[in-house]
């Protein structure tokens, strides 16, 4: 039999069922693979004793003849931006270095109910600030993915949720938690050719979640294929009445609804996303994506999408202030970090703890987010940003009365080595040209790996829906997937 | 745009973030180019458009008014750099 380690979601909770394995067995062969794995610094704190708990009382209920809970058996990864009862969240900022939350997280404490344990909490960008992980406080996550140049640069897992993506390439953890803002679930999935879906905005509970951008940030699984995709969103999407913004609806029957069979859909190719300098290969990755759509049976249109370009811009403007307004908090009195230097007073303290707390790229958004919100700029950044916000939300609406769904690249390029672009804040967040729109929008949105460029390193496609059409994105996404057979992995070398 | 010294100093002293001339020095430029990239978004006209306030429209909900959480006290002190006798500590604010 393949090593417990090799198996996905689906694979786990059916072999469990099944009696081929104990959940202990599984439990304790990810914690093991999670300690050897230190080289990619994905995870920030492991708890195999979460997951071996959980793992036992999925082994008794089997034992006692109970009915399996969804997630029977199965251990996940949680990214740290997850308020966790009783283990350490810092969402990677030094900040909340010390912090540990008396209370759970409304995703995490679905996963729990679930029957799911938690092997660790995963590194990521610091306050998910980020697009290669460099900005975390506590190192870089290093993919497990290298160059076929026979180079060992250490290259970026991607961001904000870096940690995840690395730690699921990996095989450390068979699915995990990520959030995303303005991509940091899809971009990172498709550096390391897994998959990731954000929900519709709402889907998921924010309780409990540290807040970037309360009005863009979702909480979304990611795994390695498109069907743990759909099982593990079962269990963490859901109405919370303790998020004010939380969607009253029910959740779908994602994974029995999984179809690849797109007859009678039509997919919109959107010619603004053909962006300047895009490499070749990822071109032709996306003309071979809209063949096995056409293929699988949908329709392919070409349509427009006029505001694209403003969609990075404004989402500079939108995140940052929302980001400087939540980020408020961390003033040394309620938790975390205080710096209180000697003779201070209330004041210096604040600005002492948060100029020793907040890693630079942070610094850099509160301040941009205080300048555009700032007396007198607030009409023209601010209100401004999010009436092209609407114009942006506008061109979706008209662009569903000609399809059903949207296909993309996920990322204008392959990961790119560490430190590659950290100098430059603007080429950085370039990277997100692709998935900010979706987010601004609101829209669910999934990338799946599509094959692997010249240097060896993993692409991924990018399927965008209408709200609330989770089901239509994982269909289209399951169709690419079963016609990229994506089987390419990182060789071992950590 | 172009952001100087002085102004980067009264943005962190509004998000209240001690900063160094020099660290104001390297930032101004940084500050600089990120606002004069956003700054496109001067171009579009928006003319008639009413500001997004609500990503998915979504209703307000409304709920019996009455306590539904609270006598958690030590819960909520317990990650504080310094508490005393059940409040948070800080430094003395008036003289």
């Amino acid at each position: 039999m393949a090593e417990l380690t090799d198996l996905g979601v689906a694979a786990i909770r059916d072999g469990f069922r099944g009696g081929d394995f104990s959940a202990r067995e599984v439990a304790d062969a990810f914690s093991a693979r999670v300690a050897a794995a230190g080289a990619l610094n994905a995870f920030l704190v492991e708890t195999p004793d979460h997951a071996a708990a959980a793992a036992d009382r999925a082994d008794a209920a089997r034992a006692a003849g109970e009915a399996p809970l969804p997630l029977a058996g199965v251990p996940i990864g949680m990214k740290d931006l997850f308020c966790t009862r009783g283990v350490a969240t810092t969402a990677a900022s030094h900040i909340l270095e010390g912090f540990v939350p008396p209370y759970e997280s409304g995703v995490s404490q679905r996963l729990w109910d679930a029957g799911a344990g938690m092997l660790g909490k995963l590194n990521m960008d610091q306050f998910a600030m980020g697009s290669s992980n460099e900005t975390s406080a506590f190192g870089n996550v290093i993919s497990p993915w290298r160059r076929a140049d026979g180079g060992n640069s250490a290259l970026a897992p991607g961001g904000s949720s870096g940690g995840s993506s690395a730690a699921v390439a990996a095989r450390l953890c068979p699915g995990a938690t990520g959030t995303d803002t303005g991509g940091s679930i899809r971009q990172p999935a498709a550096f390391v050719g897994i998959s990731g879906i954000k929900p519709t905005y709402g889907r998921c509970s924010r309780w409990g979640t540290v807040a970037f951008a309360s009005s863009l940030d979702q909480a979304g699984p990611m795994a390695r294929d498109v069907r743990d995709c759909a099982i593990l969103l079962e269990n963490m999407a859901g109405f919370d009445p303790r998020d004010a913004t939380s969607l009253e609806l029910p959740v779908p029957a994602w994974e029995a609804g999984l179809s690849g069979d797109l007859k009678g859909k039509r997919v919109g190719i959107p010619a603004e996303y053909r962006v300047d300098d895009m490499p070749a290969e990822i071109d032709a990755l996306w003309r071979r994506g809209a063949e096995w759509l056409r293929d699988a049976g949908a329709e392919v249109v070409e349509v427009s999408l006029p505001h694209t370009r403003y969609a990075l811009p404004a989402y500079y403007i939108v995140a940052p202030a929302e980001a400087s307004s939540n980020l408020a908090r961390y003033d040394g009195v309620r938790y975390g970090l205080r710096d209180l230097p000697d003779g201070a007073n209330l004041q210096e303290m604040y600005a002492a703890t948060r100029a020793d707390g907040f890693g630079p790229e942070v610094k850099r958004r509160v301040m941009i987010g205080t300048y555009v919100l700032s007396a007198g700029f607030y009409d023209a950044y601010y209100t401004q940003a999010q009436k092209v916000r609407a114009l942006i939300a506008r061109d979706f609406d008209r662009v569903w009365e000609r399809c059903d769904l949207l296909l993309t690249p996920t990322a204008p390029s392959a990961a790119f080595a560490l430190g590659e672009k950290s100098a430059d804040p603007i080429a950085m967040y370039l990277n997100d040209v692709f998935t900010v729109p979706s987010s601004l929008a609101g829209l669910p949105a999934m990338s799946v790996p599509g094959g692997l460029d010249a240097q060896g390193l993993p692409l991924g496609l990018q399927v965008i829906g209408r709200a609330l059409d989770e089901q239509g994105v994982l269909n289209a996404s399951l169709a690419l997937e079963e016609r990229a057979g994506f089987t390419a992995r990182a060789e071992q070398w950590w | 745009m172009s952001v100087d010294e002085a102004t980067v100093a009264r943005i962190a002293k509004l998000a209240r973030i001690a900063i160094t001339p020099e660290e104001a020095a390297r930032l101004a430029p940084e500050l600089g180019n990120i606002l004069g990239w956003i700054e496109q978004l001067g171009e579009v006209d928006t003319s008639g458009v009413e500001p997004m306030t609500a990503v998915i429209p979504n209703t307000l909900r409304l709920r019996e008014d009455r306590v539904t959480d609270g006598g958690v006290r030590d819960a909520v002190l317990v990650n504080a750099p310094a508490a005393e006798h059940g409040f948070f500590t800080v430094p003395k604010v008036i003289e």
